[in-house]
């Protein structure tokens, strides 16, 4: 139980991937103008990255590792050059699920993500989740409580954002910095305080 | 008034059209320094209150003056009694004007003053100089007033830094705070990160071996003195009564940052704070109540690994640049949260962090710098769910 929960908190602060690891940045830099909307595209991250990232382990392990198909008869196969592929397949797919079932049950959240809930598809974040998991060997329970703290880690990152973009609202910030600019500041600065859990072993 | 005379003489010149309009910014700074400003609200309805921007600026600018005195007379003690324990007499232009002035006397306060201010007094210098060009010129560039909040950021990132500093790094620190810390954000009031202690971050990751360490803490070449914070982090704490009691490291009888040694000091500051109502006291109130939370539950807990586990509440209050942190750093109006129950919010989220960062991060011994600049990032989403909290409940009442 210690264990998960260290990597919980590990993969939400220490390894957070939009702060420490610089992934999914398109879609942390777009959707990040309005606390709202954050807060949808934060919950739609988590939920991906809680599924994806536990299938991908399943398909992984049983598929595609080395020896994997032994179950089926063929011990000496190895499929992993496929991995990158069936991994996308899955994101995608789940992604493509979760888009009808906003549009049918929460309209108003759908059209404020507007294209960027395709676009988690190919969000950095979340297949890079997926590859973490590979390259560290967790098994499926550590992969689902990786998957969700990584998920929540990205959304709170993302939020915090929101926040201070929507404070800046206020500010006068030179014209040829608004928009992208002062936001590649303000995410690196914001990186420099999440330094303060760079180093802390769980 | 002669000199009232001469600035209302010379200050055609400067406004629009005149031959130095350009330099409107500076001309306008040194006028409000030495004048009120004439301005007056000429509209119906609005709140008087004597206190404004400028006042509330420098009345924390003195409010950091006790820690910045004894700050200087603890770096020369601390260095004068090294250099008596028979370590070899340095050579550099800082001691070639401590001979002139005193002497290398640990028990005379002269003596003591002079060495802190031959270090001290180039670092606040180099910071002025450095931050106020930065401040002036996009003042003049971009057309906003010099504000007196460079005042309270050149001395507050003078305070923490370590008396060794080289004045380069002085200079790029105190460089990126101002400027990207605040100015690009448009200036005083429109930044989101306590500048100070953003160009304080910015030494500390970008030179750790000057900010860092074991010997840069005592302004004696070649000198090794772990802080008490790290004492505790590899030895426990019972090697840290050892060498200092708490009402030393209270007082401030300790090494240091120039400004964090003495609690006292800086109580006696943030006295001034809380009766002037500059300082919040709901942020100083979270910030102590957290730090006392989370040490008293890893007191409890205990651990057989990590011995900073055991360290109390009281001693935490007393080492390292907490008691600084609080009084100064946390309660920037600006960068923290602005609504009443986000500050409590606010100053406890600074209190655990400080506290897990100091026990549980081995990287980093101290942990106020960095918890005051991680909940500067949610401080603006504490204050969005609270507004969103109440405007809830009042829907709620009908």
């Amino acid at each position: 139980m210690e264990h998960y929960l260290g990597l919980f908190i590990r993969a939400i602060f220490v390894e957070n991937m939009a702060l420490a690891f610089f992934l999914g940045m398109c879609t942390f830099l777009a959707i990040s103008k309005k606390i709202q909307a954050a807060l949808g595209l934060g919950i739609a991250v988590i939920v991906v990255l809680t599924i994806t990232v536990p299938v991908n382990n399943l398909i992984y392990n049983y598929l595609l590792a080395d020896g994997a198909l032994a179950w089926a008869g063929a011990p000496g196969l190895d499929l992993s050059f496929l991995g990158l592929l069936s991994y996308i397949g899955v994101i995608a797919a789940i992604v493509q699920i979760m888009e009808m079932f906003l549009d049918r049950y929460m309209p108003a959240l759908y059209n404020a993500l507007g294209v960027f809930l395709p676009l988690i598809t190919v969000n950095c974040a979340i297949l890079g989740a997926s590859l973490f998991m590979v390259q560290r060997d967790y098994n499926l329970g550590e992969s689902v409580v990786f998957g969700a703290g990584a998920g929540v880690g990205w959304a709170l990152a993302i939020v915090a954002l929101a926040g201070i973009r929507e404070k800046l609202k206020y500010s006068d910030i030179p014209e040829g910095l608004r928009g992208l600019g002062i936001t590649f500041i303000i995410v690196g600065l914001m990186s420099l305080g999440f330094m303060s859990f760079g180093g802390i072993d769980i | 008034m002669g000199l009232r005379k001469y600035l209302d003489d010379i200050e055609h010149h400067f406004q629009e059209g005149g031959r130095f309009q350009n330099w409107y910014a500076l001309y306008e700074a040194v006028d409000t320094i030495f004048y009120a400003p004439g301005h007056v609200t000429k509209s119906t309805a609005h709140v008087r209150d004597g206190v404004d921007l400028k006042r509330i600026m420098i009345t924390v600018w003195l409010a950091a003056f006790p820690a910045m005195f004894y700050g200087m007379y603890n770096l020369g003690f601390q260095a004068n009694e090294i250099l008596a324990g028979g370590a070899t007499q340095p050579e550099g232009w800082h001691y070639a004007i401590i001979s002139m002035l005193g002497g290398y006397d640990a028990g005379s306060i002269w003596d003591c003053f002079i060495y802190g201010a031959v270090f001290f007094i180039p670092i606040y210098f180099v910071t002025f100089v450095v931050g106020g060009f930065w401040e002036v010129l996009f003042a003049m560039k971009r057309g906003h007033e010099v504000n007196e909040g460079f005042f309270v950021t050149s001395i507050l990132f003078a305070l923490t830094c370590p008396p060794d500093m080289p004045l380069w790094q002085v200079a790029l620190g105190i460089s990126f705070g101002v400027v990207i810390g605040k100015e690009v954000f448009g200036g005083t009031g429109k930044n989101f990160l306590n500048p100070a202690l953003t160009g304080r971050a910015f030494l500390y990751f970008a030179y750790p071996a000057q900010m860092s360490g074991d010997t840069v803490w005592v302004a004696v070449d070649g000198h090794t003195g772990a802080t008490a914070l790290s004492v505790v982090a590899s030895q426990g704490m019972a090697a840290l009564q050892e060498q200092l009691t708490w009402m030393d490291a209270f007082l401030g009888n300790m090494a240091g940052s120039i400004g964090e040694t003495s609690t006292l000091a800086i109580f006696i500051g943030g006295a001034l704070l809380l009766l002037t109502r500059i300082a919040s006291w709901r942020i100083m109130a979270g910030v102590m109540l957290g730090m006392i939370a989370l040490s008293t539950l890893f007191n409890a807990v205990g651990s057989d690994s990590n011995p900073a586990f055991a360290m109390p509440w009281y001693w935490h209050l007393v080492v390292g640049g907490f008691a600084f942190g609080m009084v100064f750093m946390a309660t920037d109006p600006v960068s923290a949260s602005m609504t009443n129950t986000g500050k409590w919010i606010f100053g406890i989220l600074i209190g655990l962090m400080t506290v897990l960062i100091r026990v549980v991060n081995p990287a980093f011994p101290e942990g106020i710098m960095l918890a005051i600049l991680f909940a500067n990032l949610f401080a603006p989403l504490i204050d969005h769910f609270v507004v969103q909290s109440n405007i809830k409940r009042r829907l709620a009442r009908g």
